[in-house]
Formats: structure tokens, C-alpha cells, sequence
């Protein structure tokens, strides 16, 4: 492909209808098209409008605190003995992670549609209090649903959420996991399409989702871009993120599509590993089939049933991903790759102990695969890892591990 | 001649209405939906929808989504849906069966061996819930081809625009969904749906069905006063739920609540 088909590969996709290659689309129900059409032609508009890239960005500064921090994990560079790690720092984000470079976002486009009521889906609850807090702010009722399993799981950012004065709602369909909130959001959303607008919090999900969320997420990797130029005097050799629904993945990647001599690589969770079943990680174990209005790699059996998925962490236990990330994979574009369960529990230890940074075990995920390619690596290279969330919710289930009750 | 055109020229010249019911093959286990099938028939079913089991089901409701969960504990999937629906062929020739359910067990088997297994077992029309014509491009050539009919949905927030093209992708009968919400919900208001289906009449000769939120036979009576047809799901599949312990009550129990519809639909 020459750099010219692959700039315009980058500008226009996804296509009109929200495909990538063969992947995205629109797949739902009748019910919903209208209220998709509606969004569409409302975002085409926005996002070419001064005054709401204006607002967005003022927005992503004071209120969010960006741009964050690209940091030189020195320590934990010669600890792992080759290439440089560095960090992007969207744990110091508000509410401690990327999600919400896109609820403000999408809050943005509710109030200009008019939209009195917001609902969302949360898995490990990172993106329900994000959404919870910029309905705080705007003023808008919130409703957030989240499987009970993850209720369970994630006991703090559900009470974070309700002090945020939002409703959460336990899913008990299903898996009870991400993907079951994710149906419940879509039925409510069907239900009260006239006055709700539904914050999908990963670039997955029917066209224009895949494509708003990027765009939304990619000030990760523009930041990204300019932060290595002046940091480091070049491009990072690769930049790694970890991939559930993939968003904060896309809007690290995304940026660096046309930089082929960056590396993108997208880390799964692979739970208890790839050889037992029993892990989210579709673009390294799964196949292309359709779920939650996408075309896109899926866990399923052969009868097209949807799998239940298994990662310690709740936030990348959804057994589909964003469209992009399929396409990016068939195009072999980006490199995708799984670390398990006892893996990513280590490099978290590992990254609070080195560097005093505590991380969210999904993006432990990605700095675990950046300490392993690091390691062969020589040490005038450079890997940005996007840090994409800190690790303070998950401080109970690290404790369980280890058997300790507060 | 399809056997649902033929099915619903002959409901027009007598001046009837279509009563359609929906159940999911295999719930609450896979030995109940043959006979079942065969006494909704009994009771007055025109067409079965027969919905095939997904464990995803974005657009049903709790009651429907519960469905689905029941049949698959036995794991039946769409080729053993399909071969339901040849068995009930061996002794019911003449009413038209639709499968009702979601793309992706159909993309797990392929698309062309997805239609021809439906040919040959008696399938009549696939309603897929979340393949809009759109995105339906290649599936409606091989069902063309083959002839079965396409069946889409239709909704109060369909655009007059849309609404159109999907009168031309449309074959057997057109769905029109009563309410903005999930299978199951409530608050049916038959003055709007009227107006609706009358815009829609002008667009075509194709008969219209209305599903979504018909529970009792006075509902069924209403819609059958504007619509071509009358398509009950979720009340069926709530009196399934209820006899899970004692399956073999299902088939004369539900029929009763199909044949209570037909009587009121009929005077």
C-alpha cells in the first residue's frame, strides 16, 4: 500500500455506511435506525462546527486536565534491562482514566441534541462514572447498567456512581457480565429514544459509535505524537495499549496509522490462558460473526452463540471489540496479543512498586506486554505504553487475591 | 406461489385476518415446539413465527430474552430449528412458517448453507431482527433465489423515506413494530398504529402485519380491525415460562390463548 492509498485509507474510513473494510456496519433492529440516522447527521455536522470542537477542547483541558503527561518510566526501564518504556498518562486523567475524553464528548452532542436523559453501560464501572460525572455536570438524569457480577466486582465505583446522583441499575441476563449491560442500555435506548441519548463507552457498537468514540478518544494519540517529537526527537517505536472494546487502544493507534514505522500492538486479556477457553481476547482466539449492531471478531461456538468471556479484570471482559480493530488486524496494520490473568496481576504489582504508579488491571495488561518486549529489545528503543486508567478500583480484588478482607 | 402469499390471498378473499403467533424453538425444551406448533395451527395460527434462540437477543424483551436462555440449556441451534420445522412439514404442507431471530447463528453456518437447509426443510420467510435492508444485500439475493421470502420490520420512528425502500426489499408480509420499545412492552395505542399502517398501505400491495404489545383477544381484535395480520409473541412465551415444570400442558395451553384470539379476531 502507498503512503498516498493509506492517508486516504485513514480519512475515509469508516465508509458512509460505517464500515471498515468488512467490518462495523449497522446491524439492529428496525427500532433503532432512526434514532442512529439521527446521531449521524448530528455529529457529521458538529464535528465540522469551530464552536464545538471549541468547546470540547476547552472542556478536555480545564475540566479534564489534558494534556496528560507522556513520563519516562526510567525505573522500571532498567529494571526490565532494554527498550525505554514510556507512559502516557491517562490514569491522571479526571474520574482516572480515558473514558472520559469521550463522555464529555458525547455529553457534548446530548446536550446539542437536546437530550434531557443519558444512559450507559459499564463493565469494570470506569466509564459509568464517567458518564455519571459529566451528566453531573450538565445536569442530566443517568441511568447506568452494569452486570451484577460486575456490581459485585467493582463495589466502589458503584457507590461512586450513585454519589454522583446516578441510577445504577444490576443486569441479571445473560452473563451478567459487560456485554449483558451493553443489551439492557440498547433496550432501554429503544424504549426512550425521544428524549435519551445512549454514551456507548468503547468504539464499538453500531455506525456512527466505532467512528465518534475514535475520534473523541484520539487526542491519546495526537498528544501522543507531538509528546514523543519534543520528549524523545522522534516516533516511539511502538505504542502498545490494551484492548477490551478497544478505545483506548483506537485512540492511541489511530494518530500513528500512516507512521508505519511504528508498531501498534493491541494487548487481550487472556485470563487463564488462550488454551482453556476461558478468556476475552476475540482477535487472538475468535472470528468474525455480527453482535451489538457490529460486524467484528467475536467470541462465540459454532453455532454463532456468544461466549461467556473470563478476565480479572471487568473492564476488558466483553467478547467482541471495535470494528477497527478487525480491520486493523486483517490489514496487518496492528498486532494483537494476549497476557493472562497472573501476568497482568504481576506487572501491576510491579509498576506500584517500581514507579509508585498504581495501575487499572486492564491497563496492567498492556504494561505487562511492554515489559516482555522490552526485555529483548535494545535500549535505544522506545515503547509508549498508554496507561489507561489507575488502579484504585481495583484494590479489592487485588486484596481478595491475596486474602485480605477490610 | 409462496405458501405466505398463498396464504394470505386466501385471508383476504374470505376477509380475514392473519393470527401469527411467536415461539422459540426449543422452550422451554425441544421435544414441546412440534406439537406445539401443530396445535397453534389447530387453534387458529395462519403463519408461525418461529423464533430461533440467540443469546443475545438486543431487541426482546425479559420475557423473550428468558426464551432463549431456556432453549439453549438443551443447545438448540438453528440447524436443529431447521429441522424442527422439516419434521412439522411432514404433516402440515399448507401453513407458511417463518424463522425469527438474529444474524449471527446464520453467519456461523453461512449464508448459502443457511438457505438452502431452510428450502428444503419448508421455511417460508426469515425475519432477521438486526440485518436492516442495508446491511442485507447478499442474503436477499440468495433468498430470492431460492424463494423465500424477506421479512422486515417497521417502526414509529421509521422515516417516510425508509419506510418505502423497505416496502420494495420486503417480500410476504411487512412487520410493523406497534411500539417504541422491546418485544413485551406495553402501552399499545391502536388510534396511531392505524394511521401508520394506512400511510404504509399507499406504499404497497404487500400484506401488514403489527406485533409488539398485542396481549389479549380484545388487543388482537383491534389490531385485526386495521392490520392484514396480528402477531402475539411475549404473552405465549410468558404461559410457556409458566408451565417450565409441566412442558406437556404447553401445546393445549397456549392453543387455548391463540384459539381465545381467533373467536375475538373472527366475530
Amino acid at each position: 500500500m502507498s503512503i498516498l492509498t493509506e492517508q486516504t485509507a485513514k480519512q475515509t474510513y469508516p465508509d458512509a455506511r460505517g464500515h471498515f473494510g468488512p467490518y462495523g456496519g449497522r446491524f439492529v433492529s428496525e427500532t433503532l435506525i432512526g434514532a442512529l440516522e439521527e446521531l449521524e447527521a448530528v455529529y457529521e455536522q458538529l464535528s465540522k462546527d469551530p464552536e464545538f470542537q471549541a468547546e470540547f477542547d476547552r472542556d478536555l483541558a480545564h475540566y479534564v486536565g489534558r494534556p496528560s503527561p507522556l513520563y519516562h518510566a526510567e525505573r522500571l526501564s532498567a529494571k526490565v534491562g532494554g527498550a525505554q518504556i514510556y507512559l502516557k498518562r491517562e490514569d491522571l486523567n479526571h474520574t482516572g482514566a480515558h473514558k472520559v475524553n469521550n463522555t464529555i464528548g458525547q455529553a457534548l452532542l446530548a446536550k446539542f441534541m437536546g437530550k434531557p436523559r443519558v444512559i450507559a453501560e459499564t463493565g469494570a464501572g470506569q466509564h459509568g462514572v464517567a458518564s455519571a460525572t459529566v451528566a453531573a455536570r450538565l445536569g442530566l438524569e443517568c441511568k447506568v447498567y452494569m452486570g451484577a457480577e460486575d456490581v459485585k466486582r467493582q463495589a466502589l465505583n458503584v457507590y461512586r456512581m450513585r454519589l454522583l446522583g446516578a441510577e445504577v441499575i444490576p443486569v441479571t441476563s445473560g452473563t451478567k457480565t459487560l456485554k449483558d449491560a451493553m443489551n439492557e442500555a440498547m433496550r432501554d435506548w429503544v424504549t426512550n429514544v425521544d428524549n435519551t441519548f445512549y454514551i456507548i463507552g468503547t468504539a464499538a457498537g453500531p455506525h456512527p459509535y466505532p467512528k465518534l468514540v475514535r475520534d473523541f478518544q484520539c487526542v491519546i494519540g495526537r498528544e501522543t505524537r507531538v509528546q514523543s517529537m519534543t520528549q524523545i526527537g522522534r516516533l516511539p517505536d511502538a505504542v502498545i495499549a490494551c484492548v477490551g472494546g478497544g478505545s483506548n487502544a483506537i485512540g492511541m493507534f489511530h494518530p500513528f496509522i500512516d507512521d508505519t514505522s511504528v508498531r501498534m500492538i493491541g494487548v487481550e486479556a487472556g485470563g487463564h490462558g488462550l488454551a482453556t477457553g476461558q478468556h476475552a481476547a476475540p482477535l487472538s482466539d475468535g472470528r468474525p460473526g455480527v453482535l451489538h449492531g457490529m460486524r467484528t471478531y467475536l467470541m462465540e461456538d459454532d453455532a454463532g452463540q456468544i461466549l461467556p468471556t473470563h478476565s480479572v479484570s471487568a473492564g476488558l471482559d466483553y467478547p467482541g471489540v471495535g470494528p477497527e480493530h478487525s480491520w486493523l488486524k486483517d490489514m496487518g496494520r496492528a498486532e494483537y496479543v494476549a497476557i493472562d490473568d497472573n501476568e497482568a496481576l504481576e506487572a501491576f504489582r510491579t509498576l506500584t512498586q517500581v514507579e509508585g504508579i498504581m495501575p487499572a488491571l486492564e491497563s496492567s495488561h498492556a504494561i505487562a506486554y511492554a515489559m516482555k518486549m522490552a526485555k529483548d529489545m535494545p535500549k535505544d528503543k522506545v515503547l509508549v505504553v498508554n496507561l489507561s486508567g489507575r488502579g484504585d478500583k481495583d484494590i479489592h480484588t487485588v486484596a481478595d487475591l491475596d486474602g485480605i478482607t477490610f | 406461489m409462496s405458501r405466505l402469499k398463498k396464504r394470505f390471498d386466501a385471508l383476504n378473499q374470505s376477509n380475514r385476518k392473519a393470527l401469527i403467533p411467536y415461539v422459540t424453538a426449543g422452550d422451554p425444551n425441544p421435544q414441546v415446539t412440534l406439537p406445539l406448533m401443530h396445535a397453534l395451527v389447530a387453534a387458529g395460527a395462519d403463519v408461525i413465527e418461529l423464533g430461533v434462540p440467540f443469546s443475545d437477543p438486543m431487541a426482546d424483551g425479559p420475557v423473550i430474552q428468558l426464551a432463549c436462555e431456556r432453549a439453549l440449556k438443551h443447545h438448540v441451534r438453528l440447524l436443529d430449528v431447521i429441522e424442527m420445522v422439516s419434521e412439522f412439514r411432514k404433516t402440515d404442507t399448507e401453513t407458511p412458517v417463518v424463522l425469527m431471530g438474529y444474524l449471527n447463528p446464520i453467519e456461523a453456518i453461512g449464508y448459502e448453507r443457511f438457505a438452502d437447509a431452510a428450502v428444503a426443510a419448508g421455511v417460508d420467510g426469515v425475519l432477521t431482527v438486526d440485518l436492516p435492508p442495508e446491511e442485507a444485500v447478499e442474503t436477499s439475493q440468495l433468498f430470492r433465489d431460492r424463494g423465500l421470502d424477506t421479512i422486515y420490520l417497521m417502526s414509529p420512528a421509521t422515516s417516510n423515506a425508509r419506510l418505502q425502500q423497505i416496502c420494495e426489499y420486503g417480500s410476504g408480509y411487512l412487520y410493523y413494530v406497534s411500539v417504541k420499545g422491546v418485544t413485551g412492552s406495553a402501552a399499545l395505542n391502536v388510534g396511531e398504529v392505524a394511521d401508520k399502517i394506512n400511510q404504509v398501505r399507499a406504499m404497497t400491495t404487500l400484506p401488514l402485519a403489527v406485533g409488539f404489545g398485542i396481549r389479549d383477544p380484545q388487543s388482537a381484535r383491534a389490531i385485526a380491525d386495521v392490520a392484514d395480520g396480528v402477531i402475539v409473541g411475549s404473552v405465549l412465551v410468558n404461559r410457556i415460562a409458566e408451565l417450565a415444570e409441566s412442558p406437556e400442558l404447553i401445546p393445549e395451553q397456549v392453543g387455548q390463548l391463540i384459539a381465545d384470539m381467533r373467536s375475538a379476531m373472527d366475530a
